[in-house]
């Protein structure tokens, strides 16, 4: 593992501070019952940039974005062990309000899963579980997300049309929208464009771009290009272990270990 | 290619095709058959008199309105006791216990009662009820009812929630909702027409039930709205005019049966219309 190297690394932008970890992931190992799907993970995230999970099909790239806001506390026989430490807590202790992790810590999906209401309401929903506002200042919150997730002009004529209504990737940033609308401190996105088109793929990646400036960005991908283009820190993953993590610019020109430069090459994966 | 292969193939594919539309035609000229015959005696007896007068003696001339206001009640009350039993009992099972040797167990009781005898539970509440009371009653009709609702609410509940996709579930739960108002606010309306269907199923499958009636609320000659007391409804009104010698009660009769039988059809249709505008997800 080569994770020296890389919190040593300066930002790409010179002259700028220096980095923080919003999350540091230590010696976190994961289990789907019996079998161990992640072994002995230790990786920092840091404020305000986006980090890359990368690794063939079955590596524990999912698995690991899944714990960081406790999802996989939703299905029986699932159990993280280690340290995954936000804001000096451990968020894997067992007491912990999961509903206040996951307001913090928001998450888009593979498949764009707008609820089956309308499309203010979509957004409108996630404000009002933390804050009762009047009716303006909601609005005034619901056309903020819409902008934040480069939507709103598609869609502010039919804020009463049902979101399911709306095109794919459009469905996508109305799901990005809603994350950004509860105020998260770090967004998780798990292969958000996997299901779209290449001009709604662009849009997105954009978008993430524009939300590092304020959030903390994770997200697992396939796609090579999609993480050299979007992250400013990659991880890549193989079997359950963390191989190597560094500067995005670094692992895609002159990786350390031998299995990243294969997989980055197309050798296998 | 083999040209005498392909012959035979296209030969038994002719035969099975012909079969299949032969039984088809079986099939559905019966039913079109139980529906023509109905319209043809049923028909000629509708009146307004049928929804204002009460049964008649042998011989008077009359309606069914104590039949029909005695099933709307049972029925309705059947839904009300019914429903919200069989939708909460399937939220369980679909939300909190899915993964719990518990809704195995509940699943399979459903089910067992799904299929029983009507008849069954009928002389299970009058053992309950009936004998305890020292009387047949309307309130003793509706929960027979019910309990013919809670199995198939129970299943169709579960079903639909279980077709929700975990997908929106764990949505849901990124944004921080609580599991409560995930199910209320997110689940609820993904399987809301799915729900609704079954509602309606549950009471085409109520509305026609004899059986279970003549031990619990038996049978009212009079117009009655007290619970405490026999009370009448159509399908046992039909029962006992169809057998009956008299001409005249035997027209109400099938009177009787026209009218379920539109009402359950509508209700089937209704049910059909909406799981067809129901979203594919």
């Amino acid at each position: 593992m080569n994770i020296a190297t890389a919190t040593e690394t300066r930002p790409p932008v010179p002259g700028a501070a220096p980095l923080r970890d919003t999350i540091a992931i230590r010696g976190l190992n994961f289990y789907y019952g019996e079998a161990r799907a992640l072994k002995n993970i230790t990786l920092p995230l840091y404020e305000n940039r986006a980090t890359a999970f990368i690794g063939p099909s079955g590596c524990g790239k999912s698995t690991l974005l899944r714990v960081l806001n406790r999802m996989y506390d939703l299905y029986p026989g699932q159990r993280a062990e280690g340290q995954v430490l936000f804001d000096g807590a451990n968020i894997l202790e067992p007491n912990l309000d999961l509903n206040l992790l996951r307001a913090r810590i928001g998450m888009v999906f593979q498949k764009p899963t707008p609820f089956p209401m309308t499309i203010y309401e979509n957004i409108a929903f996630g404000i009002r579980l933390y804050e009762k506002l009047p009716k303006s200042e909601l609005d005034g919150r619901v056309e903020q997300a819409l902008q934040r997730g480069a939507l709103w002009n598609e869609v502010k004529d039919k804020l009463n049309a049902n979101g399911l209504s709306l095109s794919g990737g459009q469905q996508q940033r109305l799901c990005i929208a809603r994350t950004v609308a509860v105020r998260p401190e770090v967004i998780l996105f798990d292969e958000p464009c996997s299901a779209l088109d290449p001009i709604s793929t662009a849009k997105i990646e954009g978008l993430i771009d524009e939300l590092k400036a304020d959030y903390t960005i994770v997200i697992v991908t396939h796609n090579m290009q999609q993480a050299a283009r979007v992250s400013d820190h990659t991880a890549f993953m193989y079997l359950g272990e963390l191989i190597e993590f560094d500067q995005t610019n670094r692992i895609f020109t002159s990786p350390s270990d031998r299995r990243t430069q294969d997989y980055i090459t197309g050798r296998f994966g | 290619m083999d040209a005498s292969l392909y012959a035979s193939r296209k030969r038994r594919n002719i035969v099975a095709a012909t079969a299949s539309y032969a039984a088809t035609f079986v099939g559905l000229s019966w039913l079109a058959l139980i529906l023509g015959v109905l319209f043809w005696q049923g028909f000629g007896g509708v009146s307004l008199r049928v929804f204002t007068e009460m049964t008649p003696p042998p011989g008077a001339v009359g309606g069914l309105l104590n039949a029909i206001v005695g099933s709307l009640i049972m029925t309705g009350l059947a839904v009300i006791i019914g429903a919200p039993i069989g939708v909460l009992a399937g939220t369980y099972m679909a939300e909190y216990g899915r993964h719990r040797r518990l809704t195995n167990v509940v699943r399979f009781v459903n089910d067992i009662l799904l299929s029983a005898p009507s008849i069954v539970v009928g002389l299970f509440i009058y053992e309950v009820m009936v004998r305890p009371m020292e009387h047949f009653s309307g309130m003793a009709g509706a929960v027979v009812l019910a309990m013919l609702v809670i199995p198939v609410m129970v299943r169709t509940t579960e079903d639909m929630l279980t077709l929700v996709p975990d997908t929106l579930r764990e949505a849901a739960a990124s944004i921080g909702l609580p599991r409560s108002l995930m199910i209320r606010q997110v689940a609820y309306r993904a399987a809301k027409a799915g729900i609704v269907t079954g509602l309606l199923l549950a009471v085409a499958r109520i509305s026609g039930e004899t059986a279970p009636l003549l031990f619990t609320a038996l049978n009212n000659q009079f117009y009655s709205t007290n619970l405490n007391a026999p009370m009448s409804s159509l399908p046992a009104v039909i029962f006992q005019f169809a057998l009956s010698p008299y001409k005249d009660w035997q027209d109400l009769a099938w009177t009787g049966a026209l009218i379920i039988t539109l009402a359950v059809l509508i209700m089937s249709i209704t049910a059909r219309a909406l799981t067809a505008t129901r979203k594919p997800s």
